[in-house]
């Protein structure tokens, strides 16, 4: 080829060359503001929770000491009471609710993403829709119904059972997005090795979705820790100290909800004290977990 | 292992420790006679919301006197009726009386109701420039909230006020959203005073209120007076005077404006006490008492319990409780705002507990 | 690396020894018996949800049947709701849910995917976590506390400035929908404070579709020419669209159930109104605020029954947004043609 220099554009060239930089401008501007409404999005977003995490911490503060995680309740009037026992509770029934709720939830999610697409899995899809938005405290009269009634007392198991009946469909729901989104290569490349399907899942699958299906997890976790309505008659809650499985139990958003409640000041300050305590809890729960799942990989990013 | 069966490893272990953690002390409530001994929870009872605060203050000091620990949980009064009828409580509390089809149907056979302190209904109101202490009579409060008097310079509020800057602003009533004792005991008054409420609305724990908003809880209607201007509301002694909130005078049946106080509660049960039968089961009201002094909205607020209970160790924790209660916790009732009530029917109250036996009950 | 058939075809009389001294026989039926156990489990597992939700909807059901027969049709019409007379009408608690959750969905959606879009197209590595982790702890927040602070910030805000702003400077009060009097407590309040309250569900799943959507995809589209939010419009978005509409799923089912934040704030007043500034009801809120203490028994049937037409309002909004998205499916895949 000839290497002539830079040739004189043709007029249809350059006509091409106007409409580009037209319409070149028209898209700068068109990203420039939507740039500006995703940013402001942002902002508006970070907003209330910095308003209400004043609010909490201007209220609560001045309660939150150490004789708060170490005594017990106090009635009103007497000074230096603390909310121990319900932290220990409100503990003990995520445990129990995790324990149930999370093989559950990450097996149906599982089995949703495996069997996509049959008739069998697009019920169990739409009905854990439907189960996530029944009140709270319908689950809880269901489990008092079928937990409480029959065996003549309120327990810390009913409560664990009913906030894993309101987790379930939540993780369902989160692991089968996650687990969607794992490039079938890699599914693939797992079973031409000579794995099995089961192994497939557990180890190469799981792992990959992980940091997902635990974002899921703790958003759940982070719903049932604050939720009353369903302890109010399972657990019932306990102004005493109590470990025990099989009895009423004291748990935070119980004692928050009858202190705040309360005519009494000093009560209503734990109430705030508390609200702000279990946000802390749940805030240290996600980090514990997003440290101990940590990948190595990152997800989705490769191709 | 990888870290999704890590974390339900962890789960897992976190149940099965706190199962298997003894309790501090002895197996808890299944066995009656061991309870009282060692630390176990002794007695569960769940119930009216109003007097959570004295009953946990009486609960509190009764553990650390005796050593019985009793575990009780504002759940609301219809939630106490439903679990001592199905026999998920040892006792239950009430605002409100049960009704003759609700006893019938409780489990364990026949319910005693013991009333165990006094409660009112004070009528409170936010408007900047009316004084405190404002004068309300009865037939005025019942059409305030049948939405028939609607500004507060209405001239039957003026009348009984002379002298006070009544705004010509709207009034804004606010009732509870949830069913309560509260609402129970001042329905059963407006009923009292007002032929046209008694007629259109009736009394319950929960209404169909002719006008207003409805605000959960005590506290929830007493955050929304102190927030909102302009409203009259209905809330408990204790909140009234715990959050600081103006509160009306009304007139009682003796036609005297009286304030409510510990004293002019305690006075509406003495004066009515006179006229409760010998063998009374307790399930009385004493709205608009004939008293001089008396207090127009008291209303007493009752434990629960067989007559029959089927199980002999803990029906005698829950009597010695009762006992103590009735004498000992009065004070610890004063000082919280609650009415304890008149000696006379303490002591008549005594022999209708002693008459609580373990039976075989159904 | 083994590849069983060429192994086998190639290798001499003698099988080659493998890990743990099992022979292929062996081990292809030990994977396929594990591989049923596993099919087995999740299958169990995921046959849970069903069996619970049917459970709730019997127990529900059974309970309410009562009041349902007694009221009929005119229990889904009537806004008479008088416990001392017996007469019961969920009509403006039904309304009330439907608005208010429409509300907050419309409200949340498009702050939460800015939020999310923010997070994976905009924010520099070390803003992610922290960020994300933030409108994460939104959920954690126990809805009293949301309660709490929308009586005494929210609803002071909006009676004494929002509402006189539309109303009057924006001259919008001429609307029905904007008109009569306000207290504060309103269904408007309701819908923003579920909006806050459904914003993380949305958001959080939103941000992990979003981190998912493979980076040559971007890249192809960079390399094209796009802008960037050209390259978030043609090139991430529809990848993500079915998680993110999952995301809004979630939300709404939150939105649908939430009871004490609602109750603090809606006025709970048995009334239907066109106007978003009067004072209403929901059922979740009616069912928790009267459960405690409904005494008798056709009281009780009848918040049963409010509870079963619950679960029915959750079907027919989940079986809607089902549709819908399937639509956006076969939209997107007749574009692609």
């Amino acid at each position: 080829m000839s290497m002539a220099g830079p040739q004189r554009p043709t007029a249809r060239q350059r006509a091409v060359a106007d409409r580009t930089m037209k319409t070149l401008r028209r898209r700068r501007v068109v990203n420039g503001i939507m740039t500006g409404v995703i940013g402001l999005a942002a902002v508006i977003t970070t907003l209330p929770l910095l308003f209400i995490l004043f609010h909490l911490v201007r209220e609560g503060s001045s309660a939150v000491s150490v004789d708060f995680f170490t005594r017990m309740p106090k009635p009103p009037g007497e000074a230096g009471g603390g909310m121990a026992n319900a932290i220990v509770g409100s503990l003990i029934i995520i445990g129990v609710a995790c324990g149930i709720g999370l093989p559950i939830g990450v097996g149906a999610g599982l089995y949703l993403a495996e069997f996509k697409g049959t008739r069998i899995a697009n019920a169990v899809r739409f009905l854990a829709d439907v189960l996530n938005g029944l009140p709270s405290i319908v689950l809880g009269i269901f489990a008092w119904q079928f937990l409480v009634k029959p065996l003549g007392h309120f327990s810390a198991l009913a409560g664990g059972v009913a906030l894993a009946a309101m987790m379930i469909p939540m993780i369902t729901r989160t692991t089968e997005e996650m687990v969607r989104l794992v490039p079938t290569s890699l599914k693939e490349a797992a079973m031409a090795l000579g794995y099995s399907r089961a192994r497939t899942a557990m180890t190469v699958v799981l792992r990959t979705a992980t940091a997902g299906i635990v974002t899921g997890v703790l958003v759940s976790v982070a719903r049932i820790a604050g939720e009353t309505a369903p302890l109010l008659f399972t657990a019932l809650g306990n102004q005493f100290w109590s470990l025990r499985l099989d009895q009423p139990i004291a748990a935070l958003p119980l004692q928050i909800f009858v202190y705040s409640n309360s005519p009494y000041d000093d009560w209503r300050q734990l109430a705030w004290a508390g609200s702000l305590v279990l946000i802390a809890v749940v805030f240290i729960i996600s980090v514990a977990a997003r440290f101990a799942t940590r990948s190595r990989v990152g997800a989705g990013s490769h191709d | 292992m990888t870290a999704i069966p890590r974390l339900l490893v962890a789960a897992a272990g976190i149940g099965f420790l706190a199962a298997c953690a003894p309790d501090s002390g002895s197996k808890g409530s299944t066995t009656g006679a061991a309870a009282g001994a060692g630390s176990g929870i002794a007695l569960t009872g769940a119930g009216a919301s109003f007097p959570q605060p004295i009953y946990n203050k009486w609960f509190s000091d009764y553990a650390a006197a005796k050593g019985v620990k009793i575990n009780y949980q504002s759940i609301g009064s219809g939630g106490g009726v439903r679990q001592i009828s199905e026999q998920t409580v040892d006792f239950g509390a009430s605002d409100a009386p049960m009704s003759d089809e609700e006893m019938s149907r409780a489990k364990g056979g026949p319910i005693l109701h013991i009333p165990t302190v006094l409660g009112a209904d004070v009528i409170t109101y936010n408007v900047p420039g009316v004084p405190a202490q404002l004068k309300l009579t009865g037939p005025v409060i019942a059409d305030i909230f049948l939405g028939k008097i609607k500004k507060w310079n209405d001239p039957r509020i003026a009348t009984l006020n002379p002298g006070a800057a009544l705004p010509n602003s709207d009034m804004l009533v606010v009732h509870r959203s949830d069913g309560s004792g509260t609402t129970f005991i001042f329905s059963d008054y407006l009923s009292a005073v007002s032929p046209e409420w008694a007629r259109v609305v009736g009394k319950g724990k929960e209404v169909k209120w002719p006008t207003g908003i409805g605000a959960k809880g005590n506290e929830g209607v007493a955050g929304q007076v102190k927030q909102t201007p302009g409203t009259i509301a209905y809330v408990e002694l204790a909140y009234a005077k715990q959050n600081n909130l103006a509160y009306a005078s009304i007139q009682n049946a003796a036609g005297n404006f009286v304030q409510p106080t510990l004293e002019t509660i305690y006075a509406a049960a003495e004066s009515a006490a006179p006229n409760i039968p010998a063998n009374t089961d307790y399930r009385i009201s004493i709205v608009n008492a004939p008293g001089a002094n008396a207090y127009p909205i008291a209303s007493f607020t009752w434990l629960l319990v067989y007559k029959n209970p089927s199980d002999p160790a803990k029906a005698r924790l829950l009597t010695d409780f009762l006992r103590w209660a009735l004498t000992d916790g009065s004070a610890a009732a004063r000082a919280l705002d609650f009415g304890p009530l008149p000696p006379a029917m303490a002591e008549r109250l005594k022999a209708r507990i002693d008459s609580i036996a373990p039976g075989s009950g159904t | 690396m083994r590849t069983e058939g060429t192994a086998a075809a190639v290798a001499p009389a003698a099988p080659p020894a493998r890990a743990g001294g099992f022979s292929l026989a062996e081990e292809i039926v030990g994977k396929a018996v594990g591989d049923r156990v596993y099919i087995a489990v999740i299958t169990g597992f995921a046959l849970m949800v069903p069996l619970l939700l049917i459970l709730i909807f019997w127990e529900v059901a059974l309970a309410g049947w009562p009041a349902m027969r007694q009221f009929g049709f005119s229990f889904l019409t009537s806004s008479e709701w008088d416990p001392v007379r017996g007469q019961f009408g969920a009509a403006s608690a039904i309304f009330g849910t439907v608005v208010t959750s429409i509300l907050a969905l419309v409200i949340a959606t498009p702050l939460a995917l800015g939020v999310s879009i923010f997070l994976s197209e905009y924010a520099p590595r070390w803003l992610r976590q922290p960020v994300a982790f933030f409108v994460d702890l939104l959920a954690a927040i126990p809805s009293v506390v949301y309660g709490l602070w929308g009586i005494f910030v929210l609803i002071p805000l909006l009676r004494e400035h929002v509402v006189p702003f539309i109303r009057d400077t924006l001259h919008l009060g001429v609307l029905p929908i904007f008109s009569g009097p306000s207290w504060g407590n309103s269904v408007f309040a309701a819908g923003i404070i579920l909006a806050i309250m459904v914003l993380p569900y949305i958001a959080s799943v939103s941000r992990e579709v979003l981190l998912a959507v493979p980076r040559s995809q971007r890249e192809a589209a960079m390399a094209l020419g796009a802008t960037r939010w050209e390259t978030i419009q043609k090139a991430v978005l529809p990848f993500a669209k079915s998680g993110i509409i999952g995301g809004i799923i979630l939300g709404l089912g939150r939105a649908l159930g939430e009871t004490m934040a609602v109750t603090m704030l809606i006025g709970n007043k048995h009334e239907i109104s066109a106007s978003l500034f009067a004072p209403g009801y929901t059922m979740a809120s009616l069912i928790a605020n009267e459960f405690s203490e409904a005494s008798g028994d056709l009281h009780l049937a009848a918040l049963m029954a409010v509870g079963f037409v619950l679960l029915l309002v959750a079907l027919i909004v989940n079986a809607v947004a089902r549709w819908l998205v399937w639509q956006v499916g076969r939209a997107a895949a007749g574009g692609a043609r």
